[in-house]
């Protein structure tokens, strides 16, 4: 029983780094039809910056991890806007090149985070609660796992409140569902995509913070890895929908860490598995609108 | 006669690199309803896309005598069009209101009127429209055109696949708004285009081949079978360069 | 991407070809031209032939005469790797088919090959025997493999098939790293068993062979690679890519067609492994990596999508230049700059990723398009006409 309770919530821990990667990637996608292999990017620079600011103005204390938090945040939505801006608009409506430049740019920037920042990982401090465990129900569960379930709620929460209560939560879920109409509106769809951008670099570079946290360390990788899953988790929640992003966040973690401890650490397997499965029985994904 | 509200002037369309609309030039005058007829698959749909720059397109098109032609679908829009397009496009996952308050560009929009031509909408502001029946979607795909002051409306289809009572419906709130603002309409329905419109412009094969007073085609049954009958062997020349069937 | 309309029928007599969509160069100006060409390009292998013969130095472009080894092992590499993008190109630039798989059929030729030879070491048949089955063995494993993942891939489209061709690769990758049984060596890699390998390909004195080896592989894919798209399923999985539809229409099955196309593009990707893996005399999971992919969708395209030498000129640039480029981040010049111009000038990747990006922003044809450019002097966009139909 213990050890369930403990896969199950490491298994959301973990899901909710996914899901603050995922929930960008899935927005964007489903908006502007552009798969961004850069996110990963936006998580890594963030999690740097936040962790350089955050040491230096106080190493391993809740001040130091909250300002990084919100270096994380700005300089995710920052950079992310940026490459919108800069290198998406200029194809619009090309999504194979804009796909294409996302690539180089992910390319691009993991080796130049390599050249500054080294290619081992960097260890980092935090506060010592997040270090220990608690016990519930006889599982010691590590502190950190509720710190991340709590910022992935959080950004959740805020994302769809943004989405409802918005105009331009209004035209993106508009825009998501049928982008063509809502320029037939008279509507700049095109503002909207810097700001979808926005958002999903914004919970991406608090995802970076968080997994710097949750792993221990900053590495110029530590994107690109988690970039797989979080596009896994958006094909099997089905592209553009948020609650799919967010659903198929929490299964896939929990799946892999199920895997891991029972089946001989095949998670990473078990989830590739799973991805065909569900594309095969269901094309679209959990949520996804129609292909 | 003033000066046309729409001007069409060779008008190209193509969609994934395929001519879908050829060389097509008409006018709208700048009152009343103009009926685009023609075949299925003749390219209506894609002409009225090419106007509002959905598609790729080439040519000319002047809206109260300035171009268009270069401008994004969304800037057309802006300056006075209202777009009701075939299928409704309705967004499904948005609220009856959500749909309304999306398509609102003006500072006073029209909500009295909308509410007064549509009273089944107001009761469902807050049903998810992808839940509402044919004709409600339909309501609601017009009451987004109506809701702002227009220069001109592209109706597309609007009765399609209706109950005759929902037809009469939208036929009326057709009429209604026309008292106001130039529409080009694309119809099937020879009742309602006998109703509503004073010019008709007919396309066959990507091309004009027609274009006059409605009641020069309307009463002209021979005119009738060959440019919108089902089967008749001395379609026009037109007709068999590819795109008909 | 495009999503069709299935309930609208399209005119099946007028095939628009277009030639702002690129892949198809422009029709031959004569009747000679095609026998020009045939010349030329003969002509070029027979000089890339003897080039192990000759002494040819280009400073800066290759790191010494071109008969010394250390010269023939990355031309041979680089002529390996131009193989594999011809390979990936005619998925992605004919059929186009988004794979982010590529990478696991190359690594299936070069673990196969080294996993078979190992499996068959203690066997005590003639080492030729057991070599040239060794190669037969990987060749069906391939086979079969492309089959597998291109039947269950292909029932999806578009980005979906991309998702499911890497989350294939990406299980491919972690097994090789898992080292199931120690048989593809982890992280380390897996070094060849030269046991039944014969003498002529092993060691450093017969990288010569080894060259020409890779060269017969590059031949070999560049016309096998020609007699597909020549073929009638060539012309079939072009069209589908133009217009899926207009194809149903005609009464073909699409599915078909691609999933040949995957099969063909899998196999020869897996004799490019082989030759890698002799070559390089062992194999390292660096290869069957998503990123290895992504490094193949930046040759093809910055070669240039639509022509199929663009593969070949991609494959060769970028290995040249991703070599020269290593070697200029180690040298003295580059570690007497100021650390703003230091930094990214001593990363490759960095250099070779802006490049892609100002290839894809400003260069659509790619390298190989680069002639074209200059003689319409138009600025074309090579897959604007397709976006279209999306709007
Ligand atoms: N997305 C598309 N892809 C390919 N061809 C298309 C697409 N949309 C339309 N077409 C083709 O363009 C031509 C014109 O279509 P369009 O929808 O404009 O006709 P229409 O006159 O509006 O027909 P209907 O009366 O049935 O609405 C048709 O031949 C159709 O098959
Ligand atoms: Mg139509």
């Amino acid at each position: 029983m213990s050890t369930l309770l403990l896969l199950v919530i490491t298994g959301l821990g973990l899901g909710a780094l996914y899901f603050l990667v995922a929930s960008g990637l899935s927005l964007i996608y489903g908006l502007m039809g552009v798969l961004n292999f850069a996110h990963g990017s936006f998580l890594t620079i963030s999690a740097f910056l936040g962790w350089e600011v955050g040491r230096r103005v106080s190493d391993g204390t809740w001040a130091g991890l909250a300002l990084s938090a919100l270096v994380g945040m700005l300089v995710g939505a920052v950079v992310a806007a940026a490459t919108e801006y800069l290198l998406i608009r200029r194809l619009y409506e090309r999504h194979i090149e804009q796909a294409l430049v996302t690539v180089g740019l992910a390319l691009a920037s993991v080796a130049l985070f390599e050249g500054i920042w080294g290619t081992d990982p960097i260890y980092t401090q935090k506060p010592e609660w997040l270090g220990e465990t608690t016990e519930i129900l006889g599982a010691k569960i590590p502190n950190d796992r509720f710190l991340l379930i709590a910022c992935a709620l959080l950004v959740l929460g805020g994302i769809v409140l943004f989405l409802q209560r918005t105009r331009y939560g209004l035209i993106i879920r508009a825009g998501v569902e049928n982008r063509s109409m809502v320029t037939a509106l008279g509507i700049d769809v095109r503002r909207s995509f810097t700001i979808v951008f926005a958002i999903g670099g914004a919970a991406a570079g608090l995802g970076g913070v968080l997994a710097s946290v949750y792993y221990g360390y900053v590495s110029a990788h530590l994107g690109s890895v988690l970039l797989i899953f979080a596009f896994i988790v958006t094909v099997i929640g089905g592209l553009g929908s948020l609650t799919g992003a967010a659903i198929a966040s929490v299964l896939v973690a929990v799946l892999q860490q199920f895997a891991n401890y029972y089946l001989g650490g095949t998670g990473d397997l078990v989830v590739v598995i799973a991805l065909a499965a569900v594309l095969l029985v269901r094309p679209r994904g959990l949520m996804g609108k129609a292909a | 006669m003033s000066e046309p509200i729409l001007v069409v002037d060779r008008l190209s369309g193509r969609i994934a690199g395929q001519q879908v609309v050829e060389d097509v030039s008409f006018e709208v005058p700048a009152s009343g309803v103009t009926a685009l007829l023609g075949r299925n698959g003749v390219g209506k749909t894609s002409t009225i896309k090419s106007i509002l720059g959905l598609i790729e397109r080439t040519g000319e098109v002047r809206l109260a005598g300035t171009r268009v032609d270069r401008l994004p679908t969304h800037r057309i829009v802006q300056r006075g069009v209202g777009y009701v397009p075939e299928d409704r496009e309705v967004f499904g996952a948005l609220t009856v209101g959500e749909n309304l308050r999306l398509a609102e560009r003006d500072d006073r929009p029209r909500r009295e009127l909308v509410d007064r031509l549509f009273p089944d909408l107001v009761e469902r502001r807050a049903q998810r429209a992808g839940t509402l029946s044919g004709g409600q979607q339909q309501m609601v795909s017009l009451a987004r055109a109506l809701v702002n002051e227009n220069r001109l409306l592209l109706v597309d289809e609007p009765t399609k696949g209706l109950a005759p009572r929902i037809v009469d419906e939208v036929a009326a709130a057709l009429a209604e708004a026309a008292r106001t603002v130039p529409i080009l309409l694309v119809e099937q329905n020879l009742h309602v285009i006998r109703a509503l419109a004073e010019r008709v412009v007919v396309l066959s094969g990507g091309r004009v081949v027609f274009t006059g007073a409605a009641s020069d085609l309307l009463d002209d049954e021979d005119r009738i079978q060959r440019y919108l009958g089902v089967h008749d062997a001395a379609e026009g020349q037109n007709a068999s360069e590819g795109e008909s069937r | 991407m495009n999503q069709q309309r299935t309930d609208a029928a399209a005119p099946v007599d007028a095939p628009t070809r277009d030639t702002t969509t690129g892949p198809t160069p422009p029709p031959a100006a004569s009747a000679r031209r095609p026998l020009l060409l045939l010349a030329g390009g003969v002509a070029l292998v027979v000089l890339l032939a003897i080039l192990p013969l000759l002494a040819i130095d280009i400073p800066g472009v290759l790191p010494g005469p071109t008969y010394t080894p250390g010269t023939l092992q990355l031309l041979a590499y680089a002529m390996l790797i131009a193989a594999l993008a011809l390979s990936y190109r005619m998925m992605f630039g004919l059929a186009g088919l988004l794979s982010f798989g590529h990478a696991l059929f190359f690594a299936a030729g070069a673990y196969g090959l080294g996993m078979t030879l190992y499996a068959f070491a203690p066997v005590a048949w003639p080492s030729e025997l057991i070599f040239l089955g060794s190669i037969a063995v990987t060749l069906v494993v391939g086979i079969v493999l492309a089959a597998t993942v291109g039947s269950l891939a292909l029932r999806v489209t578009g980005i979906s098939f991309a998702m499911v061709t890497l989350a294939f690769a990406q299980a491919g990758s972690v097994l090789i790293r898992r080292n199931p049984g120690g048989a593809t060596g982890g992280d380390e890699g897996l070094s060849l068993d030269i046991e039944h390998v014969p003498d002529a390909l092993v060691g450093v004195v017969n990288t010569r062979n080894l060259y020409w080896l890779a060269l017969g592989v590059l031949v070999f894919v560049y016309l096998v690679v020609l007699w597909v798209e020549r073929s009638r399923a060539g012309h079939v999985a072009e069209a589908v890519r133009e217009n899926e539809l207009r194809v149903r229409v005609i009464g073909l099955r699409p599915y078909t067609v691609k999933l040949l196309i995957f099969i063909v593009a899998s196999v020869l990707a897996a004799v490019a492994g082989m030759g890698y893996l002799l070559l390089q005399s062992g194999a390292s999971p660096r290869i069957a990596t998503a990123d290895f992919t992504l490094t193949l969708l930046v040759i093809v395209v910055l070669g240039g999508v639509g022509y199929r030498w663009g593969a070949i000129v991609g494959g060769i640039v970028y290995t040249l230049l991703d070599q020269r480029l290593t070697a200029l981040a180690g040298s003295d010049f580059i570690a007497g700059l100021p650390a703003v111009l230091r930094v990214p000038l001593s990363e490759p990747l960095f250099i070779l990723g802006t490049l892609f990006i100002l290839v894809v922003l400003f260069l659509p044809g790619g390298i190989a398009g680069i002639p074209q450019r200059i003689r319409t002097g138009r600025k074309q966009h090579p897959v604007e006409t397709e976006e279209a139909a999306d709007a």
